[in-house]
């Protein structure tokens, strides 16, 4: 078989971009976790590879400071955000599926201009609110404004996947005399299995990684979350930035993350685009 | 899915059952709804109305309650001197506010551009069929799972002005003469925030779009390929306009992200003025410069801007999302 030299060129090339975008992708984080190895001098010279190995970075972010406090908050707040909206989304899904009623279209189109609300615009009226409940500077302050964008988000997602339900399974049940209430937890609810997954799992990542709120109602250190925690993790004074810290709390966090993601790929990638493309 | 066919052929014979059973089914339905429907009002629907409200007084911080309606005044007001000369004041003749219109503008436009172009570069790669395809799609999906304010972080180490990584390679390859502060210089900032997002970003934009490219039938490719179609028209006379809709929605999600961006410019570029964007600015007003009133205007703006720019663009480029009737 003989390969005309445009053949290997184009075929060279289009490697080429592979590698390079497989690159891109991931040195920077790649870069972190060098760096969250270095301790001392070593952290302050470039280095492309791996040249000394030190746990110190790690061993100091987590038993100084309030980081492990940090990360408990984080899982806390992202796990109950995540089944409070879940557990709202999934009779709302059910109704806006496989129920035809006037106005349902707006109200789709509704909740999903509210998931894509710009969340400034809440920020004044939802402080007000927090103070007024008295739950201002605790977890709580941000479970309840999370709600703003984790509970459209499942309803949306959770609504493509319903309406995709085959109707002869909830015919029969119609007739054996199933109420819709029955219909959701009893038939339907074992189906959806690994949409609730999907969708839970999309909807924890972005409460995990949520800034702006975290930033606002939150005002002491063993409250805050995660990301604000490495925003603003500070040495020993205003000139000195603890890179080292940095970069390990920031593997830490992105660790688990990573992993998640790599496991459910396409579960993640399916969630993902039932939120945006159909048809 | 539709009631109708719900109520299949043994109930049809009784429409009377059928319209009752209907009828107990739209009734639950809005039980079902009500539930979301409140939460999203109390976290949504009235935070937003009372920013607004806020917007028309003179709140500060500490005295929410106390404040008096001063009608537009936040926005614009004027007063005229004893020489004639009349001078105006607020939202709409503050350069700060503006410089900051821009900037958000600027930013928008600019990443959700690149990002469309080289999303679309990543998803035709991933539509090739070739070995290591699942290295690619996986690899690319670490950037999105990385949190914006680890990535802000993690790129201001490698952006170091004097111990970062991409100055020494830039230097090692003779594309600069000397280390530049990525960050803090002003007509570089905005460079450094725009190669982070678009870093971050891209992998969903490439993803989007590779769902749509995945829903154009083979066999077209296969009949332009025996008319010896060029490739490249090929790409623009069959692939782009199949895809659009995918792109179009792609398009409007990464907008609407990108007008309302605070994060990784609060951490990457803080109190870089080149930088700054609408949310910043309107946040620092609220809770850093106790003008609460005035922060709350910079928001309503902002969330009127984006009203309009969103049914704009759903208007002319005939957006169809499809949430309505199957």
């Amino acid at each position: 078989m003989t390969l005309d030299l445009w053949t290997i060129t184009k075929r060279t090339a289009f490697y080429a971009l592979v590698v390079f975008i497989v690159f891109v992708a991931v040195f920077p984080f790649y870069y972190a976790i060098l760096t969250s190895f270095k301790s001392g001098t070593d952290l302050f010279r470039v280095t492309y590879w791996p040249v000394s190995f030190s746990w110190d970075n790690y061993i100091s972010v987590l038993s100084t400071g309030s980081f492990p406090r940090n990360l408990l908050n984080s899982v806390f707040v992202a796990s109950v955000t995540v089944l409070a909206a879940l557990f709202l989304a999934i009779t709302a899904s059910f109704a806006l599926s496989r129920v035809r009623f006037r106005g349902r279209s707006l109200l789709l189109m509704t909740i999903l201009a509210v998931s894509m609300f710009p969340q400034i615009a809440v920020l004044a009226g939802l402080f007000e609110v927090i103070r007024f409940l008295g739950i201002y500077n605790t977890p709580w302050a941000l479970i309840f404004s999370y709600t703003i964008f984790t509970l459209p988000f499942t309803v949306w997602v959770l609504t493509t996947f319903m309406r995709d339900l085959p109707i002869e399974i909830e015919e029969a049940a119609i007739v054996d005399g199933a109420t819709p209430w029955i219909i959701i937890w009893r038939v339907f609810l074992p189906l959806l299995w690994p949409a609730l997954v999907t969708t839970g799992l999309l909807a924890f990542i972005a409460a995990w990684n949520e800034f702006l709120f975290a930033l606002t109602f939150t005002s002491s250190n063993a409250t805050r979350t995660v990301p604000v925690a490495i925003a603003l993790l500070s040495g020993g004074s205003q000139y000195e930035i603890p890179w080292g810290n940095i970069m390990a709390a920031s593997v830490i966090v992105t660790v688990p993350l990573v992993v998640l993601v790599l496991i459910f790929q396409r579960k993640i990638i399916s969630g993902l685009t039932a939120g945006g493309v159909k048809g | 899915m539709t009631v109708e066919a719900t109520a299949g052929p043994a109930v049809r014979t009784q429409p009377k059952i059928e319209s009752e059973l209907l009828r107990s089914r739209v009734g639950a339905a809005m039980w079902f709804l009500l539930p979301m429907l409140a939460a999203l009002a109390v976290v949504a629907g009235w935070p937003l109305l009372r920013t607004i409200y806020f917007s028309l007084t003179n709140a500060s911080l500490t005295d929410l309650y106390g404040a008096d309606f001063i009608g537009f005044k936040n926005y614009l007001s004027w007063t005229t001197l004893k020489s004639g000369r009349t001078v105006f004041s607020g939202l709409l003749v503050d350069p700060t506010w503006w410089n900051a219109v821009w900037n958000t503008l600027r930013f928008a436009v600019l990443s959700v551009t690149l990002e469309t172009i080289l999303g679309m570069i990543v998803a035709l790669v991933l539509n090739a069929e070739f070995k290591g395809r699942g290295i690619v799609r996986a690899a690319i999906l670490i950037p999105w799972a990385i949190p914006t304010i680890v990535s802000a972080k993690m790129w201001s180490w490698m952006l170091n002005d004097q111990f970062g990584i991409i100055n020494d390679l830039f230097l090692k390859l003779g594309l600069i003469s000397q280390k530049i502060a990525w960050t803090a210089q002003a007509d570089t900032a905005m460079t450094a925030v725009l190669v982070v997002d678009i870093w971050k970003t891209t992998p969903f934009m490439a993803l989007l779009i590779l769902a749509g490219l995945q829903m154009i039938p083979k066999d077209i490719y296969e009949a332009a390929e025996i008319d010896g179609v060029h490739p490249v028209k090929v790409f623009f006379r069959v692939t782009l306009p199949l895809v659009r809709p995918a792109l179009m929605v792609a398009v409007i999600f990464r907008l609407l992200d990108a007008m309302r961006i605070f994060d990784l410019i609060y951490v990457l570029t803080p109190n870089s003025s080149a930088t700054k964007t609408m949310s910043v600015v309107s946040r620092e007003n609220l809770f850093d410069f106790d003008k609460f009133a005035y922060g709350s205007a910079q928001s309503t703006l902002l969330f009127l801007l984006i009203a309009v720019m969103t049914a704009l663009y759903i208007w002319l480029g005939k957006v169809r999302f499809d949430g309505g009737d199957r």
